[in-house]
């Protein structure tokens, strides 16, 4: 009430009841989008840090548990006879530990217990033990001292018919305190780790460099009217929508080196090669040129080739929706004063689409970088073609290491950084 | 001046050119579609393409009509014939003789438009740098377009014609793709129907389209909101989240893959679809937020700020207002996650294990090795691509506007 009295000088400061309801009702209305991508894309970022210093296997995903076997140590001839029944369990995991082991058990009622091991309590016909914390891969005898009564002797009961039961506390091996610098010193070591990180820049470089060009020159074409456009247009997108597995494996079969590969036999037809090329399993040829011998990545630059030919239409899309924006009145003019159409091609049409060619360049170059599916299913990262992302794939899952998987994976999302900053700093502000 | 000049040269020059690639491009088709071993002429085809521009291209641009034209195919066929000594396609005339006929002809149209069209009212004598540049252009143009149609086309059309072959047909004779329709629908389309009875392709289609329905309308779900309230409503941190979200977009997959299989594995979400329909939308909200507020900024405030005034709530606004009028761009954000949800091999071929699971990216994976026929393995390949290949260009409008006009403004 008293604050009514005093009018307040000057605009408001802070966010007044409506503004508050509004930032309220936006913060609720992203609130989910904020949860899925938190849980699935930002904590996954940091859990692959913290598995990258970590020494998992893939074999350590299992949970480990208490394998156990039982057995009936000595006869039983006439009531009266011992003879012990003995668990023998075991830590299945060489890893992890497991906490709080109980093991309870049922022994027939045609059986007298006499004596247990320390550790358990025995209950009418039942067994319970605690057998406290199993390290690593640890083994035990438990061993239960018994007595055959008269009604085992005429019906003998196989003791495994109750199975004994463990309940345990495994160690989870992505949570404990365990922590090791030798994936990030195996990787940094490794032979091959600076031919994949050439083979990444350039695949990257190559690939975008590629595409973009390819687009221009396909933009130009659909530029032109036609009849049939539509329907070229249509194909020209055809790579990029089409599932990657599809055109991939449609590549390898085409580009087949063995009896059945299209390209191969269709050059022997045209006598343009004398045998079949493996166009994805040959690393390098040499090549000479005038005394100059350079060695050429035969299957690197299949494999970018095939980037090209996938993303092609997406540069051409993004650039003719530019060219068919521009105003035709400067082309008029242009052509008053008698400019040629390379000359305006070259100099109104190109500083038009510099803006569009540089966000293309930058989303690609990331995309391109980031790219996986393609050349794993082309080579599967053989014949030099390992990428980064290949080998993440391979480090992880073909060789079971996931803490070495990961390692990569964060060089990865490092060289990624580095780009974006670079890029952020110099691209042009309103482009970005 | 004389009545010949640069044009005619260029022209005759091109004129060789087409030859040359249009005997080399259609004695290939005519090898495809027959299986004989053709053999491009590429030198009689050069040679024929010269003479048939130096007839059409004699004559002022006026002059060139359809008589003229057939003149030139004419006498392209004739010169072709006798400079390939009477084996146009590198094979006796005799053998294929309907088939090489036809496709003689079909040459000899390609060759004589292609120039024709090169031509067009320029030449035949001399003209500054301005017609010679054109004249080039076209001809560079022409090329690309058939390049490039040939560079596109070539894996699907092998793709398809696979599927429709045996083994041993391809095995012993890779080139040929001549289709036996004689052997009647169930023999042709031998491969699909054993994709579907034996390899459980009936599943994984109605896997991979539960999926990718299920992907979309979560992602509409959960970024229709988030988009308007980037739009339209004040907030701090706005100007942040509407510059930043596409970031997301950016973080690799490969990234994602190894945390959320552990996790996933440990939880037991792993060989499940759930898993999957966690994981899509995930990757597709940022992106589907992104082109979505673009689309909304544009829609003009004052018909919601009416919609206001008359007491509906925002809830109401965005459900009867903003939402029918972003009719076209929510259904090219639908149209573009569902082609990734539909395309999508990583997590597909990491998470799924069980067969009954298989989506059709991870079914034709597991097509993948040599006991399974290559046919099987290309037939799988045209199932997966034709249903999101269709969907694509029956709404290719739709997808292009709101792709280029939604996410990024050059």
């Amino acid at each position: 009430m008293s604050t009514s009295e005093t009018p307040p000088s000057g605009p408001p400061k802070g966010l007044g009841p409506l503004a508050k309801r509004e930032m309220r009702f936006a913060y609720l209305l992203l609130l989910p989008t904020f949860l899925i991508v938190l849980s699935v894309v930002l904590f996954p970022l940091i859990a692959n840090v913290w598995i990258s210093f970590k020494p998992v296997a893939l074999a350590d995903l299992r949970p480990p548990a208490i394998l156990v076997n039982e057995r009936l140590m000595g006869k039983f001839e006439v009531a009266g006879d011992e003879a012990d029944i003995r668990y023998r369990a075991r830590n299945s995991s060489r890893k992890s530990a497991i906490t709080d082991v109980v093991f309870t058990d049922t022994v027939p009622d045609s059986l007298k217990i006499l004596t247990v091991n320390d550790r358990c309590v025995a209950t009418g016909q039942n067994i319970r033990c605690d057998l406290g914390d199993y390290a690593p891969g640890q083994r035990e005898d438990i061993v239960v001292r018994v007595a055959a009564m008269q009604a085992f002797i005429d019906a003998p009961e196989n003791i495994k018919d109750s199975d004994p039961e463990f309940t345990f506390v495994p160690e989870n091996i992505l949570t404990n305190g365990e922590f090791t610098f030798d994936n990030f010193k195996r990787l940094f070591n490794a032979s091959d780790f600076w031919t994949v990180l050439w083979a990444s820049m350039y695949y990257t470089i190559a690939g975008t460099v590629g595409a973009l060009v390819m687009g221009l020159f396909a933009a130009q074409l659909m530029n032109i009217t036609f009849g049939g456009r539509a329907i070229l247009r249509g194909l020209f997108l055809s790579p990029y929508v089409a599932p990657v597995i599809a055109v991939a494996l449609a590549w390898v079969l085409l580009l087949d080196p063995g009896p059945g590969g299209t390209l191969n036999a269709l050059l022997i037809q045209l006598g343009v090669i004398d045998g079949p090329i493996s166009f994805l399993g040959q690393r390098a040829v040499d090549i000479t040129i005038l005394g100059f011998t350079f060695t050429f990545p035969v299957a690197l630059t299949v494999v970018i080739i095939f980037e090209i030919w996938r993303y092609f239409p997406l540069a051409m899309l993004f650039i003719l929706a530019r060219m068919q924006s521009m105003s035709t009145d400067i082309y008029e003019a242009a052509e008053i004063d008698g400019a040629t159409p390379l000359q305006q091609f070259r100099f109104i049409s190109l500083p038009q689409l510099m803006g569009i060619m540089a966000v293309l360049f930058l989303l690609r170059f990331i995309w391109t970088f980031n790219k996986f599916d393609d050349i794993f299913l082309l080579t599967g990262g053989a014949a030099g073609t390992r990428t980064l992302t290949v080998n993440v794939y391979e480090q992880a899952f073909a060789l079971s290491n996931l803490g070495a998987g990961a390692a990569v994976a964060v060089v990865v999302f490092l060289v990624l950084l580095c780009f974006s900053v670079i890029f952020f700093k110099f691209s042009p502000e309103d482009d970005a | 001046m004389s009545r010949l000049g640069n044009i005619f040269y260029i022209s005759i020059v091109f004129g060789a050119l087409w030859g040359a690639i249009w005997t080399v491009i259609v004695t290939l088709l005519a090898l495809f579609v027959s299986g004989l071993t053709f053999q491009p002429q590429v030198t009689a085809g050069a040679f024929a393409g010269l003479a048939a521009a130096g007839i059409l291209m004699w004559q002022p641009h006026e002059r060139r009509s359809l008589a003229l034209r057939a003149v030139a195919g004419l006498a392209f066929i004739i010169l072709l014939l006798v400079a390939s000594g009477a084996e146009p396609m590198g094979q006796p005339i005799s053998t294929y003789a309907f088939g090489q006929f036809v496709f003689v002809i079909l040459t000899a149209i390609f060759v004589v438009q292609s120039i024709y069209f090169v031509g067009a009212n320029l030449g035949p004598g001399s003209e500054k740098r301005y017609n010679i540049e054109v004249l080039c252009l076209r001809f560079i143009k022409g090329f690309g377009l058939v390049a490039f149609t040939i560079a596109v086309a070539l894996p699907f059309f092998v793709m398809i014609m696979m599927s429709l072959k045996n083994q041993q047909l391809l095995l012993s004779n890779p080139l040929d793709f001549s289709i036996d329709f004689g052997q009647g629908f169930s023999a042709l389309f031998r491969s699909y129907i054993e994709l579907f009875t034996r390899y459980h392709f009936g599943t994984y289609l109605m896997n991979s389209a539960l999926v990718s329905v299920a992907t979309v309308a979560i992602t509409l779900f959960f970024a229709v909101p988030g988009a308007y309230a980037v739009a339209r409503l004040r907030f701090p941190g706005q100007n942040f989240l509407s510059r930043s979200i596409l970031l997301i977009y950016m973080v690799p997959m490969i990234v994602l893959v190894i945390p959320l299989y552990a996790i996933f594995s440990q939880l037991g979400m792993r060989n499940t679809l759930w898993g999957l329909l966690f994981v899509y939308p995930a990757t597709t909200i940022p992106v589907a937020l992104y082109m979505l507020q673009g689309y909304f900024r544009g829609i003009p405030a004052e018909l919601e700020e009416a919609g206001l005034m008359d007491g509906l709530t925002r809830l109401n606004v965005i459900i009867k207002i903003t939402l029918p009028l972003a009719l076209p761009a929510l259904a090219s954000v639908a149209l573009y996650v569902f082609m990734i949800a539909w395309n999508e091999f990583l997590f597909a071929f990491m998470f799924l294990d069980n067969v009954d699971l298989f989506t059709l990216s991870r079914g034709i994976a597991e097509l993948n090795s040599s006991e399974v026929p290559r046919q099987h393995l290309m037939a799988g390949a045209v199932i997966a691509t034709v249903p999101v290949l269709a969907l694509f260009l029956w709404f290719e409008r739709f997808l292009v506007t709101g792709l280029t006009a939604g996410s990024v403004k050059g």
